[in-house]
């Protein structure tokens, strides 16, 4: 088999634009509900009422233990039978979001633990109100001490999104497969599609680590 | 753990104003531990009293109960004439819930030893955050004041500063300035110098030797320095485990202390 220039040229603009459109859909999507519910999850989780932190902790903990593929198919395709039918591509970003959303809750929750005792201490001294301790001392430093390890859950969340494609959603991936089974060549658009996803994590993996760097000094 | 507590039956009209700072057999527990032993002590309005005595002979202890950070095991804390962290409830004292402590807490600062400035505010806003957010005081406002506040700890060019950038000595003055900001009646001071570099302490002493002669301030001090311990206060009280050992004025306890212990202590401590 030797590689297809003229045919690389052909469909290399339609992955281009609308299958890494949906990636990149797919994959903000995804993370701004994972970080977003990851963080009420977290705060759900440390409450001292154990009505809610208990239910809270075992979901999370079920969904972390159960592969994203199943999930995705249960959200797909059992939920219409309940009467929630959703398009494709939103039920992919609610799966990778609400997945992703239980492993950030635990990011969060060692960047809260991580505040000194000392801060919340000074609050109490200063005697600011329990939810203003929360929004503007412990959240805003527990989020920065958060924030590598959310990126690599970005890109984490970016990698995972060609699952998406067994629900019916025309990403990247799902286009390299349509396209390869046009004429049952496979090399070509799947090698791009690998190509897209190694340009992007790599730069993106190198920004988190100095990212990292600079939050350790 | 005992949380409740018979209230005492001496007059209580005559407590009013008498006494900024009142504890009545104060017991404080860790587990097995037992950092305070019915510990009594009183301190009058605009009192300066310094805590000495070994480590893990409770002074610190009665610092964080006065903010809060702890509570009683058994006996009362006054503050001003109000329970601390217990209310009436018919004869009985019951332990406070959050609204009292805040009500009780707006009298009371406190300055750390490690300062525990906020790290992701700069200098001017962790000065004016409690005002605005606690007392509701207009943002201008509580930023004129924390300018005025950081004139008088010389750092008012720091104000857009972030505390990261500004030596120990520096981060400690701003705390104090945050802790004047909201106007306390008694201000805690808990070995604000020990983590100080050696060149720094001098400007912090100086500042809080300042303050503590302007203000009305009732100051409650716990240090190891002992220069500054006699410069300061106008009472010095001697800890160890947990009980008050031997208390008099400076001059008194630094020249001729009375018991055996505080002469150990202080022999330590100078020749440390």
């Amino acid at each position: 088999m030797i590689w297809d220039w003229d045919w690389t040229l052909e469909i290399l603009p339609d992955l281009l634009t609308q299958g890494l459109l949906v990636t990149v859909q797919a994959t903000l999507g995804g993370a701004v509900l994972a970080f977003v519910l990851g963080l009420f999850l977290a705060l759900l989780r440390r409450s001292r009422r154990a009505y809610i932190s208990r239910p809270v902790g075992a979901v999370t903990e079920f969904i972390r233990s159960t592969p994203l593929l199943v999930q995705l198919f249960v959200v797909y395709y059992v939920l219409p039978d309940f009467g929630v039918s959703m398009t494709a591509l939103t039920t992919g970003i609610i799966g990778l979001g609400v997945h992703y959303a239980c492993y950030t809750a635990e990011v969060y929750r060692a960047g809260i633990d991580g505040v000194p005792k000392g801060q919340w201490e000074a609050a109490v001294a200063l005697n600011l109100p329990r939810h203003w301790t929360w929004l503007s001392v412990v959240l805003p430093q527990a989020v920065r001490r958060s924030l590598p390890a959310l990126g690599n859950y970005l890109v984490a969340i970016f990698k995972e999104s060609p699952q998406l494609s067994v629900i019916t959603v025309v990403d990247v991936m799902g286009l390299a497969r349509e396209l390869g089974s046009e004429r049952f060549r496979y090399l070509e658009p799947v090698t791009i599609a690998g190509l897209f996803f190694l340009l992007i994590a790599i730069p993106a993996s190198i920004l988190i680590r100095r990212m990292e760097r600079r939050l350790d000094h | 753990m005992t949380t409740e507590t018979q209230p005492g039956h001496d007059s209580r009209a005559e407590s009013e104003r008498q006494w900024m700072i009142r504890f009545d057999k104060v017991v404080k527990r860790f587990g097995d531990v037992t950092v305070l032993r019915e510990l009594d002590f009183h301190v009058k309005p605009g009192e300066r009293v310094t805590l000495i005595g070994p480590s893990g002979s409770g002074k610190t202890t009665i610092l964080r109960l006065l903010m809060t950070l702890e509570r009683v095991t058994s006996g009362t804390i006054e503050v001003d004439g109000r329970y601390l962290s217990h209310t009436r409830r018919g004869d009985r004292l019951v332990p406070a819930d959050e609204k009292h402590l805040r009500q009780v807490r707006k009298k009371v600062g406190m300055v750390f030893q490690q300062f525990n400035l906020f790290p992701n505010m700069n200098v001017l806003r962790n000065i004016t955050e409690a005002p605005v957010r606690a007392l509701g005081v207009p943002r201008d406002q509580a930023e004129a004041k924390a300018r005025e506040l950081l004139e008088l700890v010389e750092l008012a060019d720091k104000a857009d500063k972030h505390p990261s950038r500004l030596s120990g000595g520096q981060q400690q003055r701003v705390a104090i300035a945050r802790a004047l900001a909201m106007e306390p009646e008694v201000l805690l001071l808990d070995e604000v110098t020990s983590a100080l570099d050696p060149e720094l302490v001098s400007g912090v002493q100086n500042l809080l030797r300042d303050i503590a002669q302007q203000g009305n301030l009732t100051l409650l001090c716990v240090t190891h320095e002992m220069r500054f311990a006699r410069d300061i206060s106008d009472r010095v009280l001697m800890f160890d485990q947990g009980q008050i050992v031997e208390e008099g004025d400076p001059e008194q306890i630094f020249t001729e202390p009375e018991h055996q212990r505080t002469r150990e202590f202080l022999q330590a401590v100078l020749d440390a």
